[in-house]
């Protein structure tokens, strides 16, 4: 067969069609995989949500104002089995890491230290920054059980109480303002309407 | 030329990364690790292959004119779906590669062998060129990767060989450039022995 000619005719109807099909074909992919992905990021909140929160049996999900920022960050009260209040999981962020935007999660117990925290999204450089995804390191592990009142979420560098990751100075000063931001806004809805 | 020569002239003579050097940004950047370079490889094959063959599918109607938005259209659309489809059902590769898949419909390789093979090639020679080429820039990038995953944390495809930390300058961009750099020489090397 012939190639077409560059007519308009003939351009405006095939970049059309084109146009039409692929759509249709994302649109059938998406379908199909919006389920998958929704589920996939349920189980993995849902995962962190116990970790930090441990003994949890169910949660309830609610919005309050951050105490630094503009934003909302999203808290899950957390009960046991019983039904009784064993801690509350916060989900707080920070936008200035070595490569933007970390998210994290953390469960404060009802005296307000934290149990546990975990990196939920990061995107630092590996080898370097990355090592915050390992749950087991020191540099997770050092927050277990400390009161943010008294242990200053702030790297040693600039006069706090927090071991950097080694030679990533950037993403552990922005894992230490996520987990303040957390502390701040825990803090002002515990004096609030809570 | 068969197809055998077809397929291979991908991984080495015509290499995309090691000796046509095309779509090095994404290469530089995602080769931290050995995984990683993998796996884009494995989905830069994929887009390669489905966009060659229905690019050479519709070449007889794609006037000279609109190929490059048309071929782009094409392009874009299979990246999404692998992008969507990691998301899905591989969510744990698809946090280490994330920001880079959509970057594939930039990667010029994709569209330099829509333009340079598809677009004048029938469809079975066009999978065929796809998937060598594709094969050929995920070894690339599988080897790149070892590499700076060995000498920046002594560790290959998440296996610890020796222990310690090794050079963390071969992690960064620097120590893309020098390793890249000599595994073209290298390729280099063999391509003009094989001659």
């Amino acid at each position: 067969m012939q190639k077409l000619k560059s007519t308009l005719p003939n351009m405006v109807i095939v970049l059309g069609l084109i146009a039409a099909i692929t759509s249709s074909l994302l649109a059938l992919v998406y379908i199909v995989t919006k389920e998958p992905i929704a589920k996939v990021q349920e189980t993995k909140l849902n995962k962190a949500i116990s970790d930090v929160v441990p003994g949890l049996d169910r949660f309830e999900e609610y919005k309050v104002k951050s105490a630094i920022g503009e934003d909302s960050l999203t808290f899950y009260k957390a009960f046991n089995k019983d039904g009784e209040y064993i801690g509350t999981a916060v989900k707080s962020y920070d936008n200035n890491g070595f490569n933007g935007y970390i998210e994290i999660i953390v469960g404060f117990d009802e005296n307000g230290n934290v149990i546990k925290d975990v990196p939920l999204k990061q995107g630092e450089t590996p080898g370097l920054g990355a090592k915050m995804a390992d749950t087991e390191s020191h540099f997770i592990t050092q927050w277990f059980g400390k009161n943010l009142s008294s242990f200053t979420p702030k790297v040693k560098k600039d006069g706090g109480d927090v071991d950097a990751i080694t030679a990533a100075t950037i993403s552990s000063r922005a894992y230490c303002r996520a987990m303040d931001l957390a502390y701040q806004t825990y803090l002002s809805q515990k004096g609030g309407n809570q | 030329m068969n197809q055998l020569q077809n397929f291979s002239k991908g991984l080495l003579r015509e290499n995309p990364i090691l000796v046509l050097v095309l779509g090095t940004c994404p290469t530089l950047a995602v080769t931290t690790s050995a995984i990683n370079g993998f796996s884009m490889g494995l989905a830069v094959t994929f887009v390669l292959a489905m966009s060659n063959m229905f690019i050479s599918l519709l070449k007889n109607f794609i006037s000279d004119d609109i190929r490059i938005p048309a071929f782009i259209v094409i392009i874009a659309t299979f990246v999404t779906i692998v992008d969507l489809s990691l998301q899905a059902y591989i969510p744990s590769l698809y946090e280490s590669l994330g920001l880079f898949i959509p970057l594939i419909v930039v990667n010029c390789i994709v569209l330099g062998r829509a333009e340079a093979f598809a677009s004048k090639n029938d469809v079975f020679s066009s999978i065929i060129d796809g998937l060598g080429m594709g094969i050929g820039y995920a070894i690339a990038l599988t080897v790149l990767g070892m590499l700076r995953e060995f000498l920046g944390t002594l560790s290959i495809f998440n296996y610890k060989i020796f222990s310690g930390d090794g050079a963390l300058m071969f992690i960064m961009a620097p120590g893309a450039f020098i390793c890249l750099g000599f595994l073209m020489a290298i390729a280099n090397m063999l391509v003009k022995k094989l001659k």
